[in-house]
C-alpha cells in the first residue's frame, strides 16, 4: 500500500512528470540567470555572494510546492479514503515528505551546477554548496510539510504558507550560506541536525494537522 | 428485521447516544442504532440536519461530541469526495485505489456502471453523477461488509439511480449492511428509515451547550 502511494504522490509531484511541477527548478535556475544583470558581471562580486544567492533561490523554489502539496488531496478526500483502509496520518505524511523532498531536493541539486556556472561560483564553494543543499533540503521539504499541513483549511493558506516558511528557514539558511563565508564545512553538520530533527518531527506535527482539520 | 446468525463475526455497526456538533452549533444528541449484517438503515433529514456529520463520525473520521460508535467488520465511504486525481484519466486514477486495495474492480461492475466508455477521460472532465459512480466502483472492489453511503444517488439520472439501488440491496442481501444517508426516496426491500431532524436539541437545550 505504501509503495502504491509513493508512486502516486512521486507522480503527482515529480518535475517533467506534468502538472508543472518543475516551476521550482525553473524559478531556482532564473534567480541565478538574474542576478548576474542586476548587479553586474564583475566575477569577484559575483563569487563571493553567488553561493548566498543560490540558498536564496532554494529557500524561496521551496516555497512553491507548498500549495498543491496538501490541501488538494484533503479537498479530493484522498487521505480520508486511506485512513479508511488502515493507514494512519503519519504514514500518509512520512510517504508524502519523502515524495516532496525527492521531487525538489535532488533536482534543484543538480540545478546548481549551471547555477554555479552563470554566478561564477568555484570549486571549493561549488563543494560546500552541494553539500549544504543536500543536507538543508531535506529540512527545508520537512518545514514545507508541516505548514502546508496546517494551513490546508485556511482560505489564505497558500500566501500565508510562504511567509511561514521564510523565518522557520533562517537556521539552515545562516548555517548553511555560512559555511560558504568561511570556506569550512563544520557548520554544515548544523545543518544536518536541524534536518534530522525537522524530518523526524514533521510527519507527526503534519498529521495532527490534517487530523485536526477535519474536526472543523 | 429477521434474525442473523449472531456470531461474534458478523458484521455490526452501532451508535448510542451519538451527539455531534459542527463548529458551535449541536446538530443532533441521544441517537442510538444498530444496523447489523443484511439491513440497511436510510438517514433522511433536510440540508444541514447533520446527514454527512453522522456518517463521517460513523467512519471513525472524527470524534463525536458524545456518545460513541461501535463497530465490527471494514468499512468503504462512498461521499460527495471520491478521493480520484483530477488530472488523471479514470482508469489510472481507479487503477491506484485497486493497488492500494490489492484488487481490481471487476469488468462486470464497471459494466454495469457505465464506466467502460469513460476510462480513458480525465477525471476533471467527468459530471458529478459519473465520478459518483467510479467512486461506487473504488467501494464495491473492495468487498467490505460495512457500507456508509452519503447522498449515493444525488447527480445521478434515472437509469443510474436504479442501477445503483439495485447493488446497495445487491450488497445488504448478500450479508452486507449498509447506512445510506440521502433526502432521495430510496426502493429497498426491507429499508428502515431514522429521521435526524427527531433528534434535533430543542432550541432552549441548544443554548445550554
Amino acid at each position: 500500500m505504501i509503495t502504491a502511494l509513493l508512486k502516486r504522490d512521486l507522480a503527482k509531484f515529480f518535475p517533467f512528470a506534468g502538472g508543472g511541477a518543475s516551476l521550482p527548478v525553473m524559478f531556482f535556475i532564473a534567480v541565478a540567470m538574474l542576478y548576474p544583470f542586476a548587479v553586474g558581471p564583475d566575477v569577484n562580486i559575483l563569487s563571493r555572494t553567488g553561493g548566498g544567492v543560490v540558498w536564496i533561490a532554494a529557500l524561496l523554489a521551496a516555497i512553491l510546492p507548498l500549495e498543491k502539496l496538501v490541501a488538494q488531496d484533503i479537498e479530493l478526500g484522498f487521505f480520508d479514503q486511506l485512513r479508511l483502509r488502515g493507514l494512519t496520518e503519519e504514514v500518509m505524511m512520512a510517504v508524502r515528505l519523502v515524495a516532496h523532498w525527492l521531487s525538489f531536493g535532488p533536482p534543484l541539486i543538480l540545478a546548481t551546477f549551471p547555477a554555479a556556472a552563470l554566478l561564477a561560483i568555484d570549486g571549493p564553494t561549488l563543494h560546500l554548496l552541494l553539500l549544504g543543499l543536500l543536507a538543508g533540503t531535506p529540512g527545508l521539504a520537512a518545514i514545507g510539510l508541516m505548514i502546508a499541513a496546517l494551513t490546508a483549511s485556511l482560505r489564505a493558506g497558500a500566501a500565508l504558507s510562504g511567509l511561514m516558511l521564510v523565518p522557520l528557514a533562517l537556521p539552515i539558511l545562516i548555517f548553511g550560506a555560512g559555511a560558504l563565508a568561511r570556506q569550512d564545512s563544520a557548520s554544515l553538520g548544523f545543518v544536518a541536525a536541524i534536518s534530522l530533527g525537522l524530518v523526524a518531527m514533521a510527519p507527526f506535527a503534519a498529521g495532527a494537522a490534517i487530523k485536526a482539520a477535519r474536526e472543523v | 428485521m429477521q434474525a442473523q446468525d449472531s456470531s461474534p463475526s458478523a458484521p455490526y455497526l452501532a451508535a448510542s447516544s451519538l451527539a455531534c456538533r459542527r463548529g458551535d452549533r449541536l446538530l443532533f444528541r441521544k441517537l442510538s442504532f444498530i444496523v447489523k449484517a443484511g439491513e440497511a438503515l436510510h438517514i433522511t433529514g433536510a440540508n444541514g440536519t447533520g446527514k454527512t456529520t453522522l456518517m463521517r463520525a460513523a467512519a471513525g473520521l472524527t470524534t463525536p461530541y458524545a456518545g460513541e460508535v461501535e463497530r465490527d467488520g471494514e468499512l468503504g465511504l462512498l461521499d460527495e469526495r471520491p478521493a480520484l486525481d483530477l488530472d488523471q484519466p479514470l482508469g489510472k486514477a481507479l487503477e491506484f485505489w485497486a493497488r492500494v486495495d490489492g484488487c481490481a474492480a471487476p469488468s462486470e461492475v464497471l459494466g454495469a456502471l457505465g464506466l467502460h466508455g469513460l476510462l480513458e477521460v480525465p477525471v476533471r472532465y467527468l459530471s458529478t453523477g459519473q465520478r459518483k459512480r467510479a467512486g461506487l466502483a473504488a467501494l464495491l472492489s473492495r468487498e467490505v461488509p460495512i457500507w456508509l453511503l452519503d447522498e449515493p444517488l444525488s447527480g445521478l439520472d434515472v437509469a443510474a439511480i436504479e442501477t445503483v439501488t439495485r447493488l446497495i440491496e445487491a450488497h445488504v442481501k448478500g450479508g452486507g449492511l449498509a447506512l445510506i444517508a440521502s433526502h432521495q426516496r430510496l426502493d429497498i426491500e426491507g429499508l428502515q428509515t431514522l429521521e435526524l431532524g427527531d433528534y434535533a436539541p430543542a432550541i432552549k437545550e441548544e443554548e445550554a451547550f
